[in-house]
């Protein structure tokens, strides 16, 4: 481990100041000198981001690579990062996204470019602040500070009803962030003065403010997840932005709302998680199932894995609500998990928008045969969002629905619907987009990916397999941290 | 008799700022039509000669002078540094805009002034009389800039409400006073603190009297149900002087509240303290709800201000160190976000062309994107999103609210300031996501552009780091109360 060197600073800061290089740049005169120092930014982040998966210490549960210096004195407010094994994973999984988000838009975007790429880049450094704060207002500061570039990217470059998207988006979150608000101000009244996540953990309460709480923190949560049923705000978000907006939304962003569980949830009031665990579980299903049958019918892919996300982390959230090793740490890989592979289903449905300008499924069939490629690069991923063994959609469900038979075998039942569910709507759109006879014209001018492209889904099915068949060095690193959370829930506050 | 003459130090700023606009007013006159710089310089001049005034006599001590009428203390001090830099900023962001429309007259500098003097007065005052004195002169002096365009009908008809509006509250505020009077026996803010503590004979003649005080208050800081005026004065308001208005008075309102609840009627908390729950909640229920059907940007930011004033008078319910100096701070942050915003409108008129409505933002991105971005911070600032200053100061507000136990009051405030991010947004949404309807570019003075970037960067720079303001803002009160 690097003792006193701010690497979490390094993280966070060095994209957010390659951010201001790129819209330093200025117009689109000089859009390529924008990506390329965007594209370096991105590869950088992620290259000082690997001494933190070398230099972590897995057997230990305290706090890694802790910085803390006094902000805000006044308020005992501190600049208070360090990772633990829930964040670590997460931090690298954004380090990771980050470059192929700027990849993904090198062509498409041709507006803007600047503007585009800086946002990215910002972003990126701001939701790794979101994973390492350990100040309450830190982590506030980032978590409202993310909506501000993706508000942007929604509604400059995103689709015909991108205004109403990116509004619905930005207030829908907002929502749920301003009671959380409140309820931070209020631990920090009643923990004597100190905004310390870990001080919050401490803190014994009652089970009347741990509810309150609870609900204030699962209103900020669950929007984000999202959870149903204050999940219409992405299906709308994710129909209207550009590629590289659903990517970072889908494999990052929804995993804010996760992370939030597990760092303030159930730590902080765990009575009120276990009294409020069967409505959480619930909704969750409802989640699975519901939302499940409902991706079924869509008519435009885009929405369709929009959906299928929210299936997908109705998972995540039925699995911290379990409370055994096997919930959460299932729930975990299938948080990372989820990152890849919607990340790259929505780069795959990005490659066929940026060729025929069409999210319909009606508007394609037969593009097998002129796309083998990347057929087959879409039939893996497309597996994998079904849940196939050997992908990593596999592990992370596996894992839950283990979880959920210790606790009540109909949860287990319910949530194991969706490898049904799931095949039924990924696969059915995969055929009717890619076999078949060709129905339109347009796709016989198809040309096949080009290398970045080629690329970036290589990288991406790597990732899926590898989870898929070895995620011992993913649930290693998270092993200890989630016992320990485990252990902590279990004692009562009250 | 002997005659003893008062101690003039602690009011050498007031002094020197009298003597300045009698020599602005004749400097003008001799300088004519064609020399009008003199008597701007000469207003910038006098104003820094004010702050430096200030800034020697600065000091952590409380120095009451003219029988305890005056008072010279940390909270005065800083407010009156802000108000001369606050208009400084004013004068200099309007002057293209007021000498486009021939507004640029002398009497729009000693206007200016006397209104500041007016600001001084009332910040620094420790005595009813001085209290209502130093109000009027800068509410006179505001009614007559309201008024400034003659041939204006908008401008005309907006003096008048004003006018009308501010004299009715006047009256209410005296008659408060004398009610007080009544009560304590006295108009020294301090005496009347003591008579309160020792107990007075008649509580329902002072509760009376509290109740017209905070009437009186509420139409000056215009908040909901006194707020009628403001809409129409912002909108009709030429737009320099809707800056002047929106701005630096605030600062002395704060002042004159401090002053009068916190000072004088400190002990009669627990009275006024469910009055202004009900003033600050109203406020931003109407301020944030109405503000959304505006379409003229002068009269959203009208909504947006009485909003902002209900959020400011939640800071003081807690009615302690704490709360004052987060309402403090809060008064700040919101008058540098003010100063920003309408700047940029103003950037936005040229000569024969007012920028009025919300959509005259549209694709100032395109038109200039540095522009754009300020605005971007400044709407965002005054939606509370972090990490810019506006969020802080619903922050520091926020937790004194909670300190004080009034949990619901903070999560309205909070489900409130949601609704007032959608208007905000909307401006952001103008600016970014709509094309432009002009391609004429937007030209400025290279020093309003220096002092609207710093505006700009100030908003974020010191929502990075707030400490050092808070940190005054603490100071100022744990000083001064």
């Amino acid at each position: 481990m690097l003792f006193g060197f701010p690497l979490l600073s390094l993280i966070i800061w060095l994209p957010i100041l390659f951010g201001v290089a790129v819209f330093a740049t200025g117009g689109d005169r000089n859009a390529q000198l924008a990506r390329w120092i965007a594209f370096a930014g991105s590869i950088l982040g992620f290259l000082v981001a690997i001494p933190l998966y070398t230099g972590f210490d897995s057997a230990a549960s305290a706090m890694q690579f802790v910085e803390s210096h006094p902000w805000i004195e006044r308020f005992n407010i501190h600049y208070h990062l360090g990772v633990d094994g829930i964040s670590m994973p997460l931090i690298l999984l954004n380090c990771f996204i980050t470059p192929i988000v700027v990849i993904a838009g090198w062509k498409v975007i041709q507006n803007r470019v600047s503007q585009y790429m800086g946002a990215f880049l910002m972003m990126s450094g701001i939701v790794n602040g979101v994973f390492a704060s350990l100040d309450a207002v830190l982590f506030y500061v980032f978590w409202e500070a993310s909506l501000i570039p993706m508000f942007l990217i929604i509604g400059i470059w995103g689709g015909p009803n991108r205004v109403y998207a990116a509004i619905k988006f930005f207030l829908y979150t907002l929502l749920g962030s301003l009671l959380m608000l409140v309820a931070f101000i209020y631990l920090y009244h009643t923990s004597g003065g100190s905004f310390a996540i870990e001080d919050f953990h401490q803190l014994p309460l009652a089970m009347t403010p741990q509810i309150l709480i609870f609900v204030a923190f699962l209103l900020a949560f669950a929007v984000k997840v999202p959870m149903w049923p204050v999940h219409t705000w992405l299906p709308d978000a994710h129909v209207e932005a550009p590629t590289g907006g659903s990517v970072l939304l889908a494999a990052i962003l929804l995993k804010l709302g996760g992370y939030g569980f597990l760092r303030f949830s159930l730590p902080i009031t765990p009575d009120a998680s276990i009294y409020l665990a069967d409505m959480m579980i619930i909704l969750s299903l409802i989640a699975v199932v519901y939302i499940g049958l409902i991706a079924l019918m869509q008519a435009d892919m885009k929405k369709l894995i929009a959906y299928s996300s929210v299936a997908h982390m109705g998972f995540v959230t039925l699995g911290f609500f379990l409370f055994n090793a096997y919930g959460v740490e299932g729930a975990m890989v299938q948080m990372i998990s989820h990152g890849f592979i919607s990340g790259a289903m929505f780069l795959c449905v990005g490659v066929l928008y940026d060729r025929l300008h069409s999210r319909q499924i009606a508007d394609y069939g037969g593009v097998v045969n002129k796309m083998p490629i990347f057929a087959a690069f879409f039939m893996l991923f497309a597996m994998a969002n079904a849940g196939l063994p050997g992908t990593s959609g596999f592990v992370g469900e596996f894992m839950v629905i283990m979880g959920a038979v210790k606790v009540n075998f109909w949860y287990a039942f319910l949530a194991a619907t969706t490898l049904i569910f799931g095949a039924a709507y990924t696969l059915w759109m995969y055929k009717r987009v890619i076999f078949g006879a060709v129905a339109n014209p347009a796709v016989e001018s198809l040309e096949d990916i080009s290398r970045r492209e080629f690329a970036l889904l290589a990288i991406l099915a790597a990732a899926v397999l590898w989870i898929g068949v070895y995620p011992y060095p993913l649930t290693e690193v998270m092993h200890v941290t989630i016992d320990n959370l485990l252990v902590h829930v279990g004692n009562s506050k009250l | 008799m002997d005659f003893i003459p008062p101690d003039f130090t602690p009011a050498y700023s007031e002094i020197f700022m009298l003597a300045m606009v009698c020599v602005v007013m004749l400097a003008d006159l001799a300088a004519g039509e064609k020399r009008r710089y003199v008597a701007y310089l000469l207003t910038q001049a006098t104003l820094l000669g004010c702050a430096l005034l200030t800034y020697i006599s600065f000091s952590a001590d409380t120095v009451y002078t003219f029988s305890g009428m005056y008072v010279d203390d940390a909270l005065a001090d800083i407010l009156k540094l802000m108000v001369y830099g606050t208009v400084s900023a004013v004068l200099i962001y309007s002057h293209r805009y007021v000498t486009d429309r021939g507004m640029l007259s002398g009497e729009y500098f000693s206007l200016i002034l006397f209104a500041t003097l007016g600001m001084m007065v009332m910040i620094s005052a420790s005595h009813f009389l001085t209290l209502y004195i130093g109000l009027e002169l800068l509410s006179l002096s505001l009614y007559a800039l309201v008024a400034l365009r003659r041939d204006s009908l908008m401008a005309t008809e907006a003096a008048m409400k004003f006018f009308v509006l501010g004299a009715l509250a006047s009256g209410f505020l005296l008659y408060g006073m004398s009610m007080v009077y009544g009560a304590t026996g006295s108009l020294h803010l301090a005496d009347i603190s003591k008579a309160i503590e020792n107990g007075v004979n008649s509580h329902e003649v002072l509760v009376i009297g509290l109740v017209f005080i905070v009437a009186g208050i509420s139409f000056k800081l215009s908040a909901a149900p006194f707020h009628m005026w403001a809409p129409d004065v912002y909108q009709g308001a030429p737009t320099a002087i809707t800056l002047f208005i929106g701005s630096a008075p605030k600062l002395a309102a704060f002042g004159f509240v401090m002053r009068l609840l916190a000072e004088g009627l400190g002990e009669m908390s627990a009275d006024w303290e469910g009055m202004l729950v009900i003033l600050a909640i109203m406020s931003m229920a109407v301020g944030n709800i109405a503000a959304i059907a505006q379409t003229n940007i002068k009269r959203m930011l009208a909504y947006s201000t009485i909003s902002h004033m209900g959020f400011l008078i939640l800071g003081l319910i807690s009615a302690d160190w704490n709360g004052y100096s987060s309402a403090l701070f809060y008064v700040i942050a919101y008058v540098l976000m003010t100063l920003g915003t309408f700047a940029m409108i103003m950037v936005l008129c040229r000569s024969g062309f007012e920028a009025e409505n919300i959509s005259d933002f549209k694709g100032l991105n395109k038109r200039n994107a540095w522009y754009a971005f300020i605005t971007l911070l400044l709407m965002l600032s005054l939606a509370g999103i972090p990490p810019l200053i506006g969020f802080y100061a619903k922050l520091a507000v926020l937790q004194a609210v909670l300190n004080a136990g009034y949990i619901w009051v903070a999560v309205a405030a909070v489900m409130f300031s949601l609704i007032g991010a959608f208007y905000y947004l909307r401006i952001i949404k103008f600016m970014y996501f709509d094309e432009p309807d002009t391609t004429e570019p937007i030209e400025s003075k290279p020093e309003v552009n220096f002092l609207l970037s710093v505006n700009g960067i100030a908003v974020l720079a010191l929502g990075i780091f707030p400490q050092a303001l808070m940190g005054l803002s603490l100071f100022a009160i744990q000083n001064s109360m």
